[in-house]
Formats: structure tokens, sequence, C-alpha cells
């Protein structure tokens, strides 16, 4: 499953590689390439405002720039839906990374394997004193994350990180690399819950250029990784795009109509999204240290192709304003998927959106290596840069000052 | 005074019976959807002897432990939401009995996680399973009079259709398969789901409902105590209402308010 060459075809599966038959990745592509986010009219946005169900054209003049207006309704009406399918409850996690090797070469990321980052792997022991640290705070329910390293962090290896997590938590979802049903059902057999899979953009075009080489690269592969992990087993899926790879609007209606289809398909999953958007990484990864800045040799640690060039200089800032407006209509579209509010965004806007459209906040956040226990010596640089440094018992009190109820664990495991 | 006293007395003994055991109260309440702090508040106003909870939410340990919430001395109804099959809902009930939940169990079995509408089939094969183990099985269901004679030949101490999509406040969209069940089965009919106003739980009590159940309704009302107060009075109206019997509507044409056979001697 490797890939290292640039003139890989990004849409052909490699050897190694599932591939599954199902029509859910034309209907999408078929119509985020269709989607034109200027047609729409303040008169769409009204009729999908007032919609009692919402139809994927809905979503798309929900999304489009003639409902920024109405952000404010959107909001509202988005909150009444969310108290509707969940009440006050909000559910608190925490992300884990267990790895941050990778064999990819994502120009926005600071894992990229080009980068020159302290890579570090945790030992089995060490997963266990970050699970118990972790498990300290109160916490129930945990999310295990990698960088994309088949070589680095197999199945195998994530899989006994399943079997540790399983003993301090009740929810275990991963966000890994996609890899076939075969293994995502040994690690539900491990203990994992749910898979999250960002497919960062559903621009096939930007897509090749911003994943240059690695397994990373083909694109239907990861299109396809929530199809296999419920063929696997998992409960639920997550879907997402990180909003401003591409036009963050026709990305956001591909990553909802993904999820859309795959609720029809497999009507008894857990559906949920994630709303991130392009931020700044790590600076010590050296890439770039904010969304003006553009990237070159000392930031990226190699020379960008003149098309790397164009397609990062073709990325969208994504202001607050627009990213709520992606989450109400989300909400909006599928009321009841469940949806996380990144910890790339500030405490105010996470603290304001919780209960509003999302509905799933983490808390106590390291994206670093072996961050949560003191026990774990020599630690791992980060993803990306969070702006949200809160502890677990500062964002439980948060949430309750807004008279939202915390839970820690919605899942019984028999 | 006589007449008051008489009726008073009528009411006392008007008890809903469930796996044995007596309620005045014939208003449950959900518990899935409250800031725990205000639960408390919710089960008094509304006068409620059972509550809800799902073992799933009963099952943590963490801020939001429900149970610490729940006033003394009211019946635990814990649901086995989350499962997908009779099995699970089996071993869901059974973890909830080692908690300390009692054996009531509410039977709730999902395969669509967007509508979570139950699965009749299942229910009726894991409260026959339940049953027999013991545990007193209230499934909900889908109003459906097949599967709530199945559920009754199952062992199932009452039935909880719902009345509309979970959620949807929408009150009773199944009322006509809701009144059919009233009157061909023998168990306790509980409205469960989709009831969204007071005037919409004293309409089913008023057709026979032998109780009502509510969450979202009350959760995400502006005044919390006060819609479960008016939900109290609603179910108690209703009841009054349809023991005392109802005047007959007639669907077509009119009705003598005298019999037209009244002349007859033999």
């Amino acid at each position: 499953m490797e890939t290292n060459q640039r003139n890989t075809n990004h849409m052909e599966y490699l050897e190694g590689m599932e591939q599954l038959q199902s029509d859910i990745f034309d209907r999408v592509l078929a119509a985020r390439e269709s989607y034109q986010p200027e047609s729409y009219t303040s008169q769409d946005v009204r009729k999908a405002l007032e919609a009692e169900r919402r139809t994927a054209e809905d979503f798309a003049a929900l999304l489009s720039p003639a409902a920024e207006p109405f952000l404010e309704e959107l909001a509202a009406r988005a909150e009444k839906e969310t108290q509707r399918q969940f009440g006050s409850s909000v559910y608190l996690f925490t992300p884990v990374y267990i790895s941050n090797y990778c064999e990819n070469h994502c120009v926005y990321c600071g894992f990229n394997c080009k980068n020159q980052i302290h890579r570090m792997k945790l030992s089995q022991e060490e997963i266990e004193k970050e699970m118990a640290a972790i498990a300290e705070t109160g916490l129930e329910e945990i999310l295990i994350l990698t960088g994309e390293s088949p070589g680095q962090a197999d199945v195998k290896y994530i899989g006994e990180a399943c079997r540790i997590a399983r003993n301090y938590f009740k929810m275990v979802g991963l966000e890994v690399y996609p890899m076939n049903s075969e293994d995502y059902r040994y690690l539900r057999e491990c203990g994992a819950d749910y898979v999250t899979v960002f497919q960062e953009t559903y621009d096939p075009k930007q897509y090749e250029i911003l994943h240059p080489a690695g397994p990373k690269r083909i694109f239907p592969y990861r299109f396809h990784a929530q199809e296999r992990a419920l063929q696997g087993g998992m409960r639920g899926v997550a879907f997402a795009a990180l909003l401003g790879l591409s036009d963050f609007r026709k990305d956001a209606f591909a990553a909802g109509l993904h999820a859309y289809y795959i609720q029809r398909k497999y009507p008894y999953a857990e559906i949920s999204f994630s709303c991130p958007r392009l931020r700044p990484i790590n600076p010590k990864a050296g890439t770039c240290a904010d969304t003006e800045s553009k990237p070159d040799e000392t930031t990226i640690h190699r020379e960008l192709k003149s098309d790397e060039t164009t397609a990062w200089t073709a990325r969208q800032e994504v202001t607050e304003r627009q990213l709520l407006q992606v989450m109400c209509a989300c909400r909006l579209f599928m009321p009841f998927a469940g949806m996380t509010i990144s910890t790339r965004e500030r405490e105010e806007f996470r603290d304001h959106v919780v209960g509003m459209a999302a509905t799933k906040i983490s808390a106590g956040v390291s994206t670093g290596i072996g961050n949560h226990s003191k026990e774990v010596t020599g630690q791992g640089d980060s993803q990306f840069e969070i702006a949200d440094h809160r502890n677990v018992s500062e964002v439980l009190a948060a949430l309750k000052s807004r008279g939202l109820q915390p839970v820690m664990n919605d899942y019984v495991y028999v | 005074m006589e007449e008051e006293k008489r009726i008073q007395k009528n009411l006392k003994s008007d008890q809903l019976i469930l796996g044995g055991r007596e309620f005045s109260s014939r208003f449950i309440l959900g518990s899935g959807k409250y800031n725990v702090e205000l639960i408390r508040a919710a089960v008094e106003q509304a006068g409620a002897e059972i509550i809800t909870l799902a073992v799933r939410r009963a099952n943590s340990d963490g801020a939001g432990k429900i149970l610490d919430y729940i006033p003394e001395g009211v019946t635990l109804l814990p649901n086995t939401s989350g499962a997908r099959t009779a099995e699970e809902a089996v071993r869901i009930a059974r973890l909830s009995r080692e908690l300390g939940c009692g054996n009531f169990v509410k039977v709730e079995i999902m395969r669509d996680a967007k509508y979570l509408l139950p699965d009749n089939q299942e229910t009726v094969k894991a409260t026959e399973l339940l049953t027999k183990e013991g545990f007193t099985a209230l499934p909900y269901m889908f109003p459906d009079l097949n599967t709530a004679r199945d559920l009754a030949q199952a062992g199932a101490a009452a039935v909880m259709p719902l009345a509309a999509p979970i959620g949807s406040n929408r009150g009773l969209a199944a009322k006509d398969f809701i009144q059919i069940l009233i009157d061909e089965i023998e168990l306790p009919v509980i409205v469960d789901a989709g009831i969204g106003r007071p005037s919409q739980a004293c309409e089913a009590m008023e057709m026979g409902a032998a109780a009502i159940m509510a969450n979202t309704a009350i959760a995400t009302a502006g005044e919390i105590p006060l819609m479960a107060q008016a939900f109290r009075k609603a179910v108690q109206a209703g009841r009054e209402a349809y023991l005392s019997g109802l005047g007959r509507v007639r669907k077509t044409g009119g009705e003598a308010s005298s019999p037209l056979t009244g002349f007859l001697r033999e």
C-alpha cells in the first residue's frame, strides 16, 4: 500500500486496497461538481429555513452565500433542532495521539513526513500510562489518533491501544489511516466503537495536488473508509472536510451528502460530523504559522512544485461566521447527527456552539504525543495548534454555567 | 358533598397497575434530555412516580451521573436504548439489574439511528426472554395490533406504542392505531414518544390510554417545572374524562338524544 510517486494516479487503487461496489462516491462527487453556491437566492434560503424536512437542495441553499445574512435565524433554528434531538446533553471526550509517524506528504499538515518534527510512538506501557492519566480526569470516552503510517503504527499496534483503552474508557473512537474492512473488524473486536476519517477535500483535483505522495494520495480509498468501517462492524462513523483546502461550501456540501447517503444505506449507523477549518499548524514543524503566510522551503522542508504553490495559494480563509453557517446547515440537514467542535477554535466560540449546533466537545486536549501522563518521558510534536487549552473541569464548569448537561458516556458495551 | 366524596374515593382507587405494583400517577417522566439538576423539580411538579432512564446513561460514573439526581421513592424504569437486537437488550437489562435499577425494564430496540423507530420483531423476542428471566417488561413499540398481541403473549406488563416520531412533539399522529390497541389489548397501553403538549396527553388519556410518557416536551420547555405541572393536570383531566364516559361523537350524520326504539314494550 505504498506510493511515493507524484505520478501515481490518485484515483486508482493500490494493491491490497479493498474496493467496494458503491455508487455513493459517484453521487457525492457529481453533486459537488454541479453545486453552484452563488446561484442560490434569499428566497431559496427562506424556503430551506422554513422547510419541515430538508432536502439536499435545502442544504445547498443553507450553505450558500445567500444564507450569510440569515445567520442569526440559522443559529436559532439549529439550536432548537439540537435541543429537540439532544436536549441539554453535551458529550465530552479527549483525543490521545499515540504516534506521529506519517508516510504522507500532505502540504498542509504538521505530521507531513518531510517535516522535521520530533517523531515518537508510544509503547504499550506508555499508552497505558496516558490512558490512566486521562481516565483520572473523569472522562469516559477517548479518541485514539495516529499519524498515517501503517509501517510504524500497524493495525495490530492500534488494536492493542484499543484493548488498553477499553480498560479505562467506555467509548473508544479511532482517527487513524483508512484501512480494509477486515482490519476495521479486528479493531472493533479490540474495542473500537467508531471511526472518524476526514476526507480533507472532496475536490479530486485539489486533493491530488495537496497529497503529492503517500498512501493517502488514493482519493477513493479514503472516501470509502466509513463504509468499510461499517461493514467491519463499527457502530458509528464521522465525516469531515478540512474547510478551506478548496471551496469550503462545496466541500461542506459534499461531506454532508456523503454522510446522508451512508446513513440511508446503513440506517443503524451513528453518524456524526466534525467541522474543522484550516488553522495554523505547529510552528515548531516549521509550516505556515498563519493562514496568510505562504509555505516555502523552510516551512515545508522541500521546494513546493508550482502546482502545489498554486493549490496552496488557492486555499480559502473560512471565517468564524462561515464556519458557524456550515455547522448550522449540517445540523438542519441532518438533525439527528452528532457534531464535534474542534479544539482548533477558541474557547468562546466553542462554548457558544455546543448546544446550538455541536453536541460533542473535547477537553484537556493535547495534539502532541505522550503529553497526558507525567510518567511518559520525551514527547512527540503536535499536529496542529489548539486554541482551547482548558482542562476537563474547566470545560465542565463552562458547560454547566450555560445550563448544559455534560455527558461522559452514553453507551453501554454489552 | 357526598357526591364529591364518592368521586374522590373512586379516583383514589383508580390505580395504574404494572407488574403487580400500584401507581397513583399516570404520568411517566423521561429523563434523557435534562440538565440533571432540573430533574427533581420536574418529577415533583409532574407528580411522577415512575421515571425512565437509559441504562447506558446510568452506567456512567462521571459528572453526569443521573442516578444521583433522581428523588428517592420514585420507581426507575430503565430502558435498553442503544440495543439493536433482542440479545443486546437482554444484556443491557441484566446490567441494569446489576446496577441496582430493579426488575422493571422498558424494552427499546432500534436499528435506525435517524428516526429511532422501534424494531417490533426484535422487541417481541426480547420481551419473551426478559419475562422468562423475571423482568417486568414494558416494550416500546410501533402501534401495530399483531405485535401488541404477540407482546401480550410474550408476557409484557404493558405496551408502550409511540404516538409520533420520538422527540417530534407532533402529538397523536398514530391516534387511530393506538385506539385499536386500547380497544383490543387487555394490557395497559402507555402512550410514549411524540407527545408535545399537555393537550395531546389529555387527548390520549381521554381515549383510554393507561398512562403517558413524555420527555422532550418538558425538557425543552422554557419553564420546566411549570410545564411538568401542566402535564400532570392534563393527564389527570384526561383520565377523569375517560372514567366519566365521554359523550359519543358520531363521525357522520346526527344522533337523536332519545332512542328511536324507546316505545317498544318487550
